[in-house]
């Protein structure tokens, strides 16, 4: 994929709250990096809005980015180690 | 374990007086236990070996969909196929985060994926059995993403900023897979008859000694753990992550109600630890080195999608152009 | 063939839609184009699953045999699946693939809004889940239809060739359909007679953008999916989704 861009990736994941960045995806333009970014960092919550940026366009400096995380929401519920209703000797798991 | 032996082409650990000011300052980080950055200065052997560690877990994560991508067309219900449907998908997308935190080492996606397909880089050796019935998708879920997570915990610690950031969002996602791969075994051997019973205890027989193998090679054969614990891209040995799994392992084994097959597996009260026989390493090294069950067709289902999607590939940045040429017209 | 009452019949259209377009899918595991496309394809399974398992539940209600949804996936024969032909046929290249995503989400997303509109609630609340999962893939699936056709020589070639192939098998989207008269009179899915002519206009709207050549009006074959009456690729893809239930008789999973 030599020829597809890398952009990185930004999620505002509730209203009210500022874009983070969540990571990168590689697209061949930047419909299909927003496409791509949605399918991938937004599995289990709506993200309200995504942000993509050529990684390339980005000058930074050598300080610390924050970490990125994601709250899951309750829509595809078997993805939650919750959903799984195991007997109390299992203990934790 | 997915990266299960990570050369670091260094030789002996450095002392302080061996190192440069630069090395110095790198290694006191470190010690504070500050996260590197990818605009921080580093040693080349460090980014080097993070970019071989990264990208065989990567592979691991792309190559462990097909096992699984053997039976989501044959899952027995709606509720387990859109289970599995979603796990192997977590699958694609955990490549995709460890790939994104690789590339902030300067490295290129493609080229070390072009690796993985000339046999050059390696994935998780257990990837390479076959999944032959059903309950191998319990298994898988609960044994060998079981092992993945003793060994990814601690990574969610691991001095590299985009790697550590990685593999908390890889854990938090993955907390689901194990408990529905135990999910599906007990179930098969609560409700089901005979034949499911026999599965469940089948796929353990063939899957047991592959999963331990997953923690790589014993303490005293593993060369290069000494630096990659010095760097905190490794925080624990591979026996002692090994011992962990056994240990947590064996009282849901036998909840279950299956056994292990391992005829010295016993518990030492002393030491309050599942002792376990010896690990066929000579089986371990050949199935690395591309001579297991699985590895040429894994490896070739793999190369095929890539190449055969040049052509897709080309015409999304083809039609790309075109617009951005229309738009600037 | 034993026909179930009108709006069951429906629902059974729907769900054996949605099912077999994601069996179909599941088979790409692992042999998508790129990576970020194996989590896209999967994205669109999993919503398929997942609305083929409404329709049906409640299908399996009406019906009231005692079968439930997962009866109706795991133990129904070929003839009595009532999906589109067109999401039954082999996956072919990444043209194919996406043609036949492309030409089923035109259909499918029009088709969910209306149901939106039902005067059962049931179907009218299905339904205004799956529109926001539907809207989503026909605006990826069109976009792959104007990157493949308006690509590379070799992509556009490849395009056209995958719909001049599976072009025949859009009689059932592009012309009227019996039960459409009663559905739409009965409000169950007002609007729905006009649905083949909104097919006709995104299909040729896209195409045209994706400098594809429409081909010629599809004849009738002489098969109907909807009544069950399939080509021969259904029953190998049902009996590879349902090997497990057929070999385990009465198994619980």
């Amino acid at each position: 994929m030599a020829d597809w861009t890398l952009f990185e990736v930004f999620i505002r994941s509730k209203h009210g709250l500022n874009h983070k960045h969540v990571g990168s995806v590689h697209a061949a333009d930047s419909e299909m990096a927003i496409e791509n970014a949605r399918d991938l960092y937004t599995r289990r919550n709506e993200g309200v809005s995504i942000w993509v940026v050529p990684s390339a366009a980005i000058t930074a400096t050598a300080t610390d980015e924050k970490e990125a995380l994601f709250d899951p929401s309750d829509d595809k519920i078997y993805r939650h180690a919750g959903f799984y209703k195991l007997p109390d000797e299992v203990g934790h798991m | 374990m997915y990266a299960q032996m990570v050369e670091t082409g260094v030789k002996s650990v450095k002392t302080s007086t061996e190192m440069s000011s630069e090395e110095q300052a790198f290694q006191t980080r470190i010690d504070a236990d500050i996260k590197i950055e990818p605009k921080n200065w580093m040693p080349e052997a460090y980014r080097k070996t993070l970019i071989r560690q990264i990208s065989q877990h990567a592979h691991s994560e792309i190559v462990g969909m097909l096992p699984e991508g053997n039976w989501v067309t044959r899952a027995p219900t709606l509720k387990r196929k859109l289970q599995l449907m979603a796990k192997i998908q977590d699958e694609a997308g955990h490549g995709l985060y460890l790939y994104s935190a690789m590339e902030t080492l300067g490295a290129d996606r493609d080229d070390e994926v072009q690796k993985m397909h000339e046999g050059k880089a390696k994935y998780s050796s257990i990837f390479n059995y076959p999944t032959l019935n059903w309950a191998d998708m319990g298994t898988i879920g609960w044994l060998v993403d079981g092992a993945a997570i003793v060994n990814q915990v601690p990574l969610q610690r691991t001095s590299y900023g985009p790697y550590s950031r990685a593999m908390i969002r890889v854990c938090k996602e993955e907390s689901f897979h194990q408990r529905q791969g135990y999910e599906i075994l007990l179930h098969l051997m609560r409700e089901g008859n005979d034949a499911q019973k026999e599965m469940v205890q089948d796929s353990i027989n063939r899957f047991w000694w592959p999963v331990l193998m997953m923690f790589g090679p014993s303490d005293a054969n593993s060369p290069n753990s000494a630096q990659s614990m010095a760097w905190k891209i490794k925080r624990h040995s591979n026996d002692e992550l090994r011992q962990r799994f056994i240990d947590q392992t064996i009282p849901q084994l036998q909840i279950l109600g299956c056994t292990a097959p391992d005829p010295d597996l016993k518990f030492n009260e002393e030491t309050g630890h599942w002792e376990y026989g010896e690990i066929d390493w000579a089986e371990f090294f050949e199935v690395l080195k591309g001579n297991g069950p699985c590895n040429k067709e894994r490896v070739a289902k793999r190369k095929k999608a890539i190449d055969e999607g040049a052509w897709v590939r080309e015409a999304a940045v083809a039609y790309a152009n075109k617009k951005q040429q229309r738009n600037a017209a | 063939m034993k026909r179930f009452d009108d709006t069951t019949e429906l629902l059974l259209q729907l769900g054996d839609s949605a099912m077999i377009q994601a069996q179909r899918l599941c088979e790409l595991v692992g042999g998508a184009p790129a990576l970020e496309e194996e989590v896209a394809l999967m994205n669109v399974g999993l919503d398929l699953v997942g609305q083929a398992r409404n329709w049906l539940e409640y299908a399996a209600e009406r019906i009231d045999d005692g079968r439930t949804a997962d009866d109706l996936v795991f133990l129904r024969d070929q003839g009595e699946y009532r999906n589109l032909l067109l999401v039954e046929q082999p996956n072919g290249d990444f043209a194919m693939t996406m043609a036949k995503q492309f030409l089923f989400d035109a259909w499918h997303k029009p088709l969910l809004e209306k149901l939106c509109n039902s005067s059962d609630e049931r179907i009218a609340g299905i339904a205004a889940k799956s529109i926001k999962e539907s809207s989503y893939h026909i605006r990826r699936s069109s976009e792959w239809i104007k990157r493949l056709g308006d690509g590379t020589h070799e992509s556009h070639e490849r395009m056209q060739r995958a719909l001049d192939q599976i072009w025949h098998f859009t009689f059932e989207l592009a012309n009227p359909y019996e039960l459409f008269n009663t559905l739409d009179t009965d409000n169950i899915a007002p609007g729905i007679k006009a649905l083949c002519k909104e097919w006709q206009a995104i299909v040729a709207t896209i195409l045209a953008e994706a400098t594809l050549t429409q081909p010629e009006t599809a004849e009738n074959n002489y098969l109907s999916g909807r009544e069950g009456v399939h080509t021969e690729n259904l029953g190998f893809v049902l009996a590879e989704m349902q090997f497990l239930q057929r070999a385990y008789p009465n198994a619980s999973w």
